[in-house]
């Protein structure tokens, strides 16, 4: 069970795809719900919010950048290796609703995430515009896939590597100005979330982002996913993991986000070092 | 000398300096000679109360009187007409209430050690492996899912295996043993033993599923439709209650579900040798009175705090917890802020928890608990320094599985309803027991309501609803 049956090196090798066999899972998984994996017997749970799934072959696909010590093992599985666990589909699925004018943006590896919603909006006759950025060139991700699922695509790069020089939010802004847009979808770093959030407020536009807390179990068990939305603590595992953005506490978000930096920092480091021993 | 002048036999113990910095086991267990001098002190009544205050009704005397004739292989087997789970319950029930609260001896001085006793025949069977296990009976050719895989659905696993029925336990979690493993701390039940538990339900046929979140991989419809005859829904309360305070989601602050599920489920207390990382708090608050309080505080402390203190509301003879935990973590040094309720969370720039700012309490009359109400001091505020709390008061009803089940009748609060005798809920083929029925209660009523549960299963699928 949990096979890799396919796997796929992004952005220069930082963002690594994993289709994985489970069936159960990807016969009921619809588009914005996430998984928890774990690789081995000593790993942690990690969530991480699907980029696609086959019912008819029984897979499920999640992409991810390699940032820390799990994330690192799980890149290191190969394809016919398997994950040691994986829980899903959780959270609740994306709600869509046909015929809007929607703009979906997003950044880094959250437009993995964007992709089906983006998708999905298309199929439910939504006019879908998407606007994808990162740091440089070779960190865009599914830039074709990106393309089918909009009629309008836009591409950002901070260094100006690529497509825009500059941010997804003033390519946003640009469009935002133009009027007419019933709902913005963004999906990337919480700062990103943030700032797209912020300026969708003050054009009145409707916006919807994913959050990724850190959490344990994904039921609603431990609270470890609290985030304030609208004055009210909600759990991000059963809850979300879909938020109003105009809601959100962003800088509560970031702050509990970084309650492990620095023991995510050692594990990492033990985790290369030991690798450096084996070779 | 008479049964009653013979002291009870105290249980060896780590030492409280040694044991508060490390997680292994703190009871030691009986050795065989101490088991058969406790084993004598039963006075084999007639009528025996003990039993009767036992959720599952153990023959309490009888594997007694086995342990005091030196036949320890058959003592085990006596428990096992009644509780597969022995080695877990001699550990966790609150025997003070159950069995033990009921002996005879117990009313003029100390009560037969029954829980160490039942402990010691688990033990004794598990290092020796001397017994059979009780034979099923023929295969009936029904099927039955067992929702969760805590107290109440082991038991209900176990008593319906042994009448011939096809049983799978689904588990959410990685692991099967649900509070067992995620909530009760390797010092108090080691998580081994849980495992050989299960693995001795396995080895009678029972199927287990984990990995599996019902309501979300597979809804109880589902099951029915893939040719489950019957489903009882044992996934405990699991929903962790916060007391609406400001400054709650400081960084520092979290559930002793989250708390206990990183150290116990995940052995974050070993990080970085696994990889789920764990607070170290320097100085740990834990807000709560029962034993989820003092598994948070004992864990805390075993992980390096310099000081731990307990917050809670009431005064002590009113806490839950059981006596031999409240000792436990006294001895290890635990500090008692009572009659104490805490205000709010106070943090740093960086949004992590400081302090705590606490109010003093004092009792006023009695609630619809039957314990005297708090009632806050005026202008009594102080604060209560700390890196880390740990928020241990209470569960309510996870909405998850009852969510994904729309025609299951629940109450007001969230929980299932379900027959106290039998465990029926309002929804055909489908019964309910432990913590998702009661609210937060304890591991053996949770199996005693399990029991109820497979009794009933078993009639239905004999004769039909």
């Amino acid at each position: 069970m949990f096979t890799i049956v396919a796997r796929e090196e992004m952005a220069a090798g930082t963002v690594i795809l994993n289709e994985i066999l489970a069936p159960s899972i990807a016969a009921k998984a619809r588009p914005g719900q996430f998984l928890i994996l774990k690789a081995n017997e000593k790993g942690e749970r990690i969530p991480l919010t699907m980029a696609e799934t086959d019912p008819e072959k029984g897979t499920v696909t999640v992409i991810y950048m390699v940032v820390g010590k799990s994330t690192e093992l799980f890149k290191r599985l190969k394809v016919g290796e398997t994950y040691q666990d994986v829980i899903g589909p959780l959270g609740q699925p994306t709600h869509i609703e046909p015929g809007k004018n929607v703009i979906c943006v997003g950044g880094g590896t959250g437009v993995a995430v964007l992709h089906p919603i983006a998708r999905g909006m298309k199929q439910a006759g939504c006019n879908v515009t998407s606007i994808i950025g990162a740091r440089n060139k070779d960190l865009i991700i599914l830039e074709d896939k990106m393309r089918l699922a909009s009629h309008e695509l836009h591409v950002c790069t901070d260094d100006g590597s690529y497509g825009h020089a500059g941010f997804v939010t003033e390519v946003l802004k640009e469009k935002l100005k133009d009027g007419g847009v019933d709902q913005v979808v963004a999906i990337g770093p919480v700062p990103m979330m943030k700032f797209v959030s912020q300026m969708t407020r003050e054009f009145g536009v409707p916006t919807m982002v994913s959050l990724n807390p850190i959490m344990i179990d994904g039921t609603g068990m431990c609270g470890g996913c609290r985030v304030t939305v609208g004055g009210e603590i909600k759990f991000g595992c059963v809850d979300g993991p879909e938020f109003d953005g105009h809601q959100v506490d962003f800088d509560e978000l970031m702050l509990r986000l970084k309650a492990y930096a620095a023991e995510e920092r050692c594990s990492h480091e033990r985790c290369a070092c030991e690798e450096r021993g084996a070779q | 000398m008479s049964a009653t002048q013979t002291p009870r036999q105290a249980m060896p113990e780590q030492e409280p300096a040694v044991r508060a910095r490390n997680f292994e086991e703190v009871p030691l267990g009986y050795t065989p000679e101490m088991a058969m001098a406790e084993a004598g002190r039963c006075l084999q009544c007639k009528k025996p109360a003990c039993v009767q205050g036992c959720p599952v009704n153990i023959d309490i005397p009888g594997f007694i009187k086995h342990i005091a004739e030196g036949e320890l292989d058959k003592a085990i087997g006596k428990i096992w007409e009644r509780n597969l789970l022995p080695a877990i319950c001699g550990r966790v029930c609150p025997q003070e209430s159950q069995c033990e609260g009921n002996c005879l001896l117990g009313r003029k001085g100390e009560p037969v050690a029954i829980g160490n006793l039942e402990r010691f025949a688990a033990d004794w069977e598990r290092e020796h492996h001397a017994c059979v296990l009780p034979s099923s009976d023929d295969a009936t050719g029904k099927k039955v899912a067992v929702i969760g895989s805590g107290p109440s659905s082991l038991t209900v696993a176990s008593d319906l295996v042994l009448k011939g029925h096809g049983v799978t336990l689904f588990e959410a979690f990685h692991k099967p043993g649900g509070v067992l493993v995620y909530g009760i701390p390797e010092f108090r039940l080691p998580k081994d033993i849980v495992a050989a538990e299960v693995a001795c339900l396995e080895s009678q046929g029972v199927k287990l599923e984990s990995d599996v979140v019902v309501g979300r991989t597979v809804t109880v419809d589902e099951l029915f439709e893939q040719g489950f005859d019957a489903v009882y829904l044992g996934v405990g309360a699991g929903l962790p209650k916060f007391m609406k305070i400001p400054g709650e989601n400081l960084v520092g602050v979290l559930s002793a579900n989250e708390y206990l599920t990183r150290a116990n489920l995940m052995k974050a207390y070993l990080f970085p040798e696994v990889d789920t990382p764990i607070p170290r708090g320097r100085r740990v608050a834990v807000l709560g009175g029962g034993n989820v309080a003092m598994d948070s505080a004992r864990t805390a402390m075993r992980m390096g705090a310099e000081a731990v203190s307990l917050i809670y509301r009431r005064s002590r003879d009113e806490m839950p917890a059981r006596k031999a935990e409240i000792h436990h973590a006294e001895e290890e040094g635990l500090h008692f802020e009572l009659l104490t309720n805490p205000v709010r969370y106070v943090g740093d720039d960086q949004g992590r928890l400081r302090a705590i700012e606490c109010v003093r309490m004092e009792l006023g009359e009695v609630d619809a608990s039957g314990r005297r109400r708090p009632v806050a001091v005026p202008g009594s505020e102080f604060t209560v320094e700390c890196d880390l709390a740990i928020v241990a008061i209470g569960s309510g009803a996870n909405p998850l599985l009852p969510g994904s089940t729309p025609d299951l009748p629940l109450n007001k609060w969230g929980y299932v309803i379900a027959d106290s005798n039998t465990g029926k809920t309002g929804k055909k083929g489908v019964w309910s027991g432990g913590d998702i029925v009661t609210g937060a209660a304890t591991v053996i009523l949770a199996m005693g309501a399990g029991r109820k549960a497979a009794d009933s299963i078993h009639e239905y699928l004999t004769w039909g609803w």
